[in-house]
């Protein structure tokens, strides 16, 4: 966010800030133990207001739910922004001094009146504008989000929507106030922070400024492509094109999480040379010519995770790990040796202290601080340095520091993938408590609830489609079709329906989901599919999408 | 706790979406319950829980789970603690129960008139009791999902239960069978009448039961006995004709302040036991921020002790006007009632009474004209004697169990729904009303130097005419037991008279002398607690009585705190043996009894653990030194 | 964000030493800041206190009862005693009623106290009935962990661990009354079939094993659960972002129990279903998997 790839937030601060915007997000179930600093908040007397298109464990909290049209949610922010600019909600002293292009926004929020926002979102205008003057003349305001937001064709945007709310209000940068994704695994934020991605070295870094890649050039003596990478969208599209004939995959499972998954699978089969590097033997390590058996990080090797809240906290080795399974950086060294780049880092502090020297952000953070503070939130520039509690505190000293932070205006567009007579039913996945993405970790504790995928849908839908509680269903998209276990509920509004990619040997949901993808972050659109959801016949055990391919 | 609850916050009710709905007729009953509440209105009023649970109980005969399921969603409250809350109660069952239960009273004094012989009747008609998982038995098999009965073949229509007291002493045997209390039971009456309702009859016309002895002695009576027997108990006009409401239009006249200021004054201390003064509780309520509560406690369950019941069911505007004039005093627009489940007649004489009182103008917005609003609302138990502590009355109006609290903080501070409150005895309400219109300097010339006006003596036992009588303090207790209630009958001695009732102490003969007065029975190192004189002639077996009593406290404990849930348990164990034992008590066991009475008077949480040990450690001053 | 808010201090007395404590302070905070301390079984650290056992009581100077040092709250002037005969004699006796009435063999705190102040609850045994002490077969309706109720003291632990300060799932609460109180999830459901969410955390916070993860509960049961032989490593739980600290206990070369350490401020000592419990697949295929798999989807085991 305004240049720092982060939470601006800590967990502290949802139990003292005055009202929670938690958006997109059923953090009850995919965060628990965060939800609970959010619940302690609302005990202590903070609003929490959710935007979900389904009425969640998290909304059963809420003092409002925002039952949003799923990928409406540009509208939603948009009006909202709209509604603050009218009633004069907004900071104007912040948005004077520390943000710029606010007259494009301003242009750009007029046509969502209330009363468009009302017939697009769904969400009556009332609880719109109730929602927008609160968020607005609350003290301290956060808004938090998860994949909600983040799994649509216009992934991005929709996060400008959002940040766009906080420049108008001043809701950023500090106590209290700020702009927080909430990561869905314990290192997505370290993998950034490391440079795992397409366009960022270390410490979210820019691959391609030539002052940056110089610094790294000369401490890795080694040339490094003056371009951004591909992202993983960019990546299918350049194996589909021939141009992408080798992957080398460490602790991934593509061929199950990936939208549109027959396409993927295809993809997966025609490559040259595939190397897989897991715990386990996945469907994605199946396909691998080579197998390269990893220890689990967390318990099995040492080293370092970075949490939501941006705070690097050390993980340890507990196990030995089994068999000839190895330490990932074990194996990464013994290729790189192999390669003809002889690494030597005789243990994980090694390359941590490499990091520290090529990212300002991490450098104050050394193994033994780590240990003593019980982990450091970033940026700690210097070993004096105590962490960030929230960032960018510097929008508001005056003038200034650093650059102003800039509006981004964004337009509603709907779903690509739409309803029609064939596809009535808008189908929109997710997480549930007791499982994790494709289960392969999940798998494998002996849950209380059945290890089975649910189709969630509305009473009134379900008695449309003469399906009852409980029944065996099959979902049938453009793509393909799965069999799944009726659930009946009202937490789902009509017309919606509801899945996870929990189980995928048995539901393989990604069969249904579709690979539009937002270009900018080349996330796909995991959140809205359209299905046809019919009854199986009692005794048909067929599922039609098999691992095999596509139906 | 920390702060209020939110509107049926964080119950995550779709979890309820598949449990099957009610029963008509048990939604009909929560339909009455939610009223003209929408269902926005009815999410977070956790205080409509007992009520709710009290429906469905009368609707079925027991609490299914749909019926809880569908409280559930209505109230946004989680079923574990709805069940909490029904498991808690005597008179709520969780399980399939017959639909005519009969709680047969077998409390001390009841069980001085026979109710051992109607048990063994019950027990050849109707097999076992059936007692609540409170009692003994902690798990049974429930039935959930369809909720239907979970046993073999269909529910008999007929059941029964051992009750504690249910505070009828003066014209027992007793039984609660629905809305009914039956009076004066033998064993071939309560036989032809089982044996008609076997058969699906309504049995016979109630007989018309023995009437209430009330009788007075002494400067100042009758105060509080004035009207009762002597006018029609629902009529506004009977009352006002004998000086009804005179109170009230003094303490409007005065204002608030010295309105507190005429009941300091009056020297009036509590008489639900803990006499703690009137008007400093008032005050000290008062200076709180609003909005606060009045309470008026009339869940009188202490065993031996009628008077509140009396009062209400002969007298409902004493305690209503005294209420109000609570409420006037400290400054509340709500008063609660809240009245034992045992007592029927009593709930329906009070809900007709503040009807009449509401149509008058007596209750409701600008009382009298005034810019005071005010009024009251009935709240039933359900079975729980802990419920008449104060907090923990508190707790089941507000739909929790009712645990008593820890103190402090005190009640005047934090006491319904966490506002202040003023808490008050049927009785001491009561007298509310005289002392403004006489002046509380008349009232404090009445009794002795620091227990003043009368007070209201419930006799019952071996006495020629068990009854509710009324007295100056000070007055012999033998004047009571002697004059008023005509003594021992047949020619028999006293051998104790237990005063204060299970939590009270039995006195020797030679103790009867003693005057009745706060004073003088603490340097005896007795209480007069609620009120009760329970005489036993020379022929009872005490250690029977005690053993009953220690039951008592057992079953009645709310099982908070260690030394009251086990130790209760540990003196019943002892009592028993001792009694099995013929009676003779070693130097060791005495001391065991003596540590374990100890301990529960020194870390028990309230006042019923507290005080369970008296009458047995009492006894051993009569008992012990037998041979 | 270290702006320091000024507290008025009280000054108490403990044993007769001098003590001051901010203002709201609870006995115990002021016991302990005088270098005393008192034993206590309800009171937990993160929970809020609720003085139910009544171990904790002490003498307060001018109060008719003794006091409960985890809930009172220091007033200025008072007199505090902590350790005179008549509190021994409460605390031994508490001791005593609880050994009398459930299984405190695997309640370390309450054998702590019960050698401590000389607890000797046998001489109640001549005087014992049957009925009401009844035992229950410990309640195995889920395989993370067990309800062994002849071991619970009722502390309450678990059912605030559960409700609103903590967890909100209000999926147990007390039922029944008096002896036979007892944690129940409702209409006697079993777990799975309540609003429990399975995070554990009411097990975090049992004194007594009544709540068991099960894989203790059956490792105590073969008789391998060694706890002088495991070592506990601090790692960072491998599901969702939050960063929430793992105490794994190790024994040999295997994860026996997953616990949260109290000091961590993201857990205070508590995680999710999947962070305590989620941990076997490290062992899948291997000798022994002690959590094992329903109906695996990927194949077991490391390469």
């Amino acid at each position: 966010m305004f240049g720092a790839g982060g939470g601006t937030n800590s967990y502290r601060e949802m139990e003292e800030t005055d009202l929670i915007l938690l958006w997109g997000s059923n953090a009850r179930e995919t965060h628990p133990v965060m939800f609970l600093h959010m619940l302690k908040g609302v005990r202590r007397g903070a609003r929490l207001i959710v935007v979900d298109p389904r009425r969640t464990s998290s909304a059963a909290f809420a003092h409002r739910w925002l039952p949003v049209r799923v990928g409406a949610d540009i509208a939603l922010a948009n009006a909202m922004g709209r509604y603050i600019l009218r009633e004069g909600l907004l900071n104007e002293e912040f948005v004077r001094e520390a943000t710029e292009g606010f007259e494009r926004y301003r242009e750009a929020v007029e046509p969502y009146t209330l009363e468009y926002a009302e017939a697009v979102t769904g969400v009556p205008r009332e609880l719109i504008a109730a929602t927008a003057r609160e968020y607005a003349t609350a003290p301290r305001a956060m808004i938090c989000w998860t994949l909600g937001i983040t799994e649509h064709h216009n992934a991005v945007d929709t996060v400008f929507s959002l940040t766009n709310l906080a420049l108008l209000t001043g809701h950023v940068g500090r106590y209290g106030s700020g702009l927080n994704p909430l990561r869905g695994q314990n290192n997505v934020q370290g993998g950034g922070d490391m440079g795992a991605l397409p366009n960022r070295l270390v410490g979210f870094q820019d691959v391609e400024d030539p002052e940056v890649r110089a610094r790294f050039e000369r401490a890795w003596d080694c040339t490094i492509p003056p371009k951004a990478g591909w992202h993983l969208t960019a990546m299918y599209d350049a194996m589909e094109k021939g141009l992408l004939r080798g992957l080398y995959v460490i602790g991934e499972n593509p061929v199950r999480s990936d939208a549109n998954a027959t396409r993927i699978l295809r993809l997966f089969r025609e490559l040259e040379f595939l190397v897989v590097q897991d715990i386990f033997l996945t469907a994605t390590a199946e396909l691998a010519d080579v197998v390269l058996p990893a220890a689990a990080a967390w318990c099995e090797s040492e080293g370092t995770v970075t949490s939501s809240e941006r705070r690097v906290q050390r993980v340890r080795k507990a196990l030995e790990p089994p068999g000839e399974a190895r330490d990932d950086l074990w194996i990464l060294q013994e290729l790189a040796g192999r390669l003809g780049r002889p690494w030597d880092y005789p243990d994980a502090e090694a390359v941590w202290n490499e990091v520290r020297e090529l990212s300002p952000l991490h450098r104050g953070m050394s193994y033994r601080r780590l240990e003593e503070l019980g982990g450091i939130q970033w940026p700690c520039p210097s070993e004096d340095h105590p962490g960030e509690l929230f960032l960018h505190g510097r929008l508001w000293k005056r003038p200034v520091e650093g650059p102003r932070a800039p509006f981004m205006p964004t337009h509603y567009e709907p779903p690509v993938d739409e309803v029609n007579e064939d596809y009535p039913l808008l189908l929109t996945t997710g997480r549930r408590l007791y499982f994790f993405n494709t289960g392969v970790q999940t798998a494998l504790y002996r849950t209380p609830v059945p290890q089975e995928e649910y189709l969630v849908l509305h009473p009134r839908d379900a008695g449309r489609y003469g399906i009852a509680h409980g029944d065996r269903v099959r979902v049938c998209s453009r793509r393909g079709a799965v069999e799944a276990t009726a659930w009946v509920e009202s937490t789902v509004l009509p017309g919606l329906c509801f899945m996870t990619l929990h189980f995928p040997e048995k539901t393989p949901t990604n069969f249904l989901t579709v690979d539009a993808a937002d270009p900018k972050s080349g996330t796909a659109e995991f959140k809205a599919t359209a299905v046809r959801v019919e009854p199986v016949p009692r005794g048909r055990v067929l599922v039609e999408a098999t691992r095999e391919g596509a139906p | 706790m920390s702060a209020a609850p939110l509107r049926g916050w964080g119950v995550e009710l779709q979890r309820l979406e598949h449990v099957p709905p009610p029963t008509p007729e048990e939604q009909q009953a929560l339909e009455r319950v939610w009223g003209h509440l929408g269902p926005e209105e009815r999410v977070g009023r956790r205080d409509l829980l007992l009520p709710a649970l009290w429906a469905v109980q009368e609707a079925r005969g027991w609490i299914s789970y749909p019926a809880a399921a569908a409280i559930c969603r209505e109230l946004g409250l989680p079923p574990a603690e709805v069940y909490g809350v029904a498991s808690f109660y005597a008179l709520l069952a969780t399980e399939p129960r017959p639909r005519r239960m009969i709680h047969l009273c077998d409390d001390i004094v009841c069980m001085l008139r026979g109710a051992e012989a109607l048990a063994q009747t019950l027990h050849r008609l109707l097999g076992d009791p059936i007692q609540e998982p409170a009692h003994g038995q902690a798990y049974g098999g429930i039935s959930r999902a369809d909720g239907a009965a979970s046993g073999e073949g269909p529910l008999p229509s007929v059941g029964w239960s051992r009750s504690p007291c249910l505070g009828q002493c003066e014209r027992g045997v007793a039984a609660l069978v629905g809305e009914r209390v039956l009076l004066g039971l033998s064993p071939e009456a309560l036989e032809e009448r089982v044996r008609a309702w076997l058969r699906g009859g309504e049995g016979l016309a109630d007989a018309t039961p023995a009437p209430t002895h009330l009788g007075w002695k002494g400067e100042g009576t009758p105060l509080l006995l004035a009207r009762c027997g002597r006018i029609v108990p629902t009529s506004l006009e009977d009352y006002r004709a004998l000086g009804g409401y005179e109170g009230l239009k003094r303490a409007m006249t005065i204002g608030p302040e010295a309105t507190i200021q005429e009941v300091e004054r009056s020297g009036l201390i509590g008489r639900g036991g803990a006499a703690f003064p009137t008007g400093r509780k008032w005050a000290l309520a008062a200076r709180e921020p609003p909005p606060r509560y009045v309470v008026c406690n009339a869940d009188e369950s202490e065993p031996g002790t009628f008077k509140d019941r009396v009062l209400l069911e002969k007298d409902p505007f004493s305690v209503i006007e005294g209420l109000t004039i609570a409420g006037y005093a400290v400054g509340a627009e709500r008063g609660y009632l809240y009245i034992r489940g045992e007592y029927p007649e009593g709930y329906r004489v009070l809900l007709q009474a503040l009807e009449f009182a509401r149509a008058a103008g007596y209750l409701g917005k600008r009382i009298l004209g005034t810019d005071f609003s005010f009024d009251i609302e009935v709240r039933r138990g359900a079975g729980a004697y802990v419920c008449g502590e104060e907090t923990a009355l508190f707790n089941s109006i507000e739909g929790f169990r009712a645990d008593p609290r820890n103190r402090p903080p005190f009640p005047t501070q934090v006491g319904l729904f966490r506002r202040p409150t003023a808490i008050n005895n049927v009785e001491t309400l009561a007298c509310v009303p005289p002392i403004l219109a006489r002046g509380g300097d008349w009232y404090a010339r009445l009794g002795t130097e620091r227990s003043k006006g009368t007070k209201l003596v419930c006799v019952s036992g071996h006495v020629a005419r068990p009854g509710l009588y009324e007295v100056p303090f000070g007055v012999p207790i033998r004047t009571v037991v002697e004059d008023l209630a005509g003594g021992v009958p047949g020619g028999r001695r006293v051998q104790a008279v237990l005063c204060g009732g299970a939590a009270g102490t039995f006195l020797l003969p030679e103790e009867l002398d003693t005057p009745l007065a706060v004073e003088t029975l603490q340097a005896l190192g007795a209480a007069l607690g609620s009120g009760a004189l329970v005489v036993f002639d020379e022929r009872t077996d005490l250690w029977t009585v005690v053993e009953r009593i220690a039951r008592f406290f057992r079953d009645e404990s709310c099982g908070q705190c260690v030394p009251c849930r086990v130790g209760t348990q540990r003196q019943l164990e002892v009592v028993a043996e001792l009694r099995r034992g013929g009676g003779r008590v070693d130097p060791e066991v005495r001391r065991l009894l003596e540590e374990l009475a100890q301990v529960m008077r020194d870390a028990s949480i309230c006042g019923l653990g507290q005080l369970a040990p008296n009458a047995v450690l009492s006894s051993l001053r009569l008992l012990g030194k037998r041979p | 964000m270290t702006r320091k808010l000024q507290v008025p201090l009280v000054t108490a007395e403990v044993d007769g030493q001098r003590v001051q404590v901010p203002e709201a302070s609870t006995l115990l905070e002021a016991i302990r800041a005088a270098g005393k301390d008192v034993p206590t079984l309800c009171y937990h650290p993160v929970l809020e206190p609720i003085g139910a056992c009544r171990i904790c009581v002490v003498e307060v100077e001018g109060s008719r009862t003794l006091v409960p040092a985890c809930i009172r709250r220091v007033e200025a002037g008072m007199r505090v005693r902590t350790d005179t005969p008549r509190v021994q004699l409460s605390r031994r006796m508490v001791v005593e009623l609880l050994q009398g009435s459930v299984d405190t063999s695997l309640a370390p705190d309450v054998r702590r106290y019960a050698a401590e102040y000389g607890a000797r609850p046998e001489r109640w045994e001549p005087f014992a009935q049957e009925g009401p002490r009844a035992k229950h077969a410990p309640k195995v309706d889920n395989d993370l962990y067990v309800r062994d109720l002849d071991r619970c003291i009722l502390c309450y632990r678990c059912v605030r661990a559960c409700g609103e300060e903590v967890q909100n799932s209000f999926a147990i609460a007390v039922a029944g009354r008096g002896l036979a109180a007892r944690i129940d999830p409702g209409f006697d459901l079993p777990l799975p079939d309540s609003a429990c969410v399975f995070c554990g955390n009411c097990v975090a916070v049992c004194p007594t094993e009544a709540l068991v993860p099960k894989t203790q509960f059956e490792m105590r049961r073969a008789g391998t659960w060694e706890e002088g032989r495991q070592q506990v490593v601090t790692t960072i739980c491998p599901y969702c972002g939050v960063g929430c600290k793992l105490n794994l206990h190790v024994q040999d070369n295997r994860i026996v129990k997953v616990t949260a350490p109290l000091e961590d401020p993201i857990t205070r000592g508590f995680l999710c279903v999947k962070g305590r419990f989620g941990w076997t697949y490290v062992h899948a295929g291997t000798a022994a998997d002690p959590g094992g798999g329903a109906e695996p989807s990927t194949p077991p085991g490391n390469l």
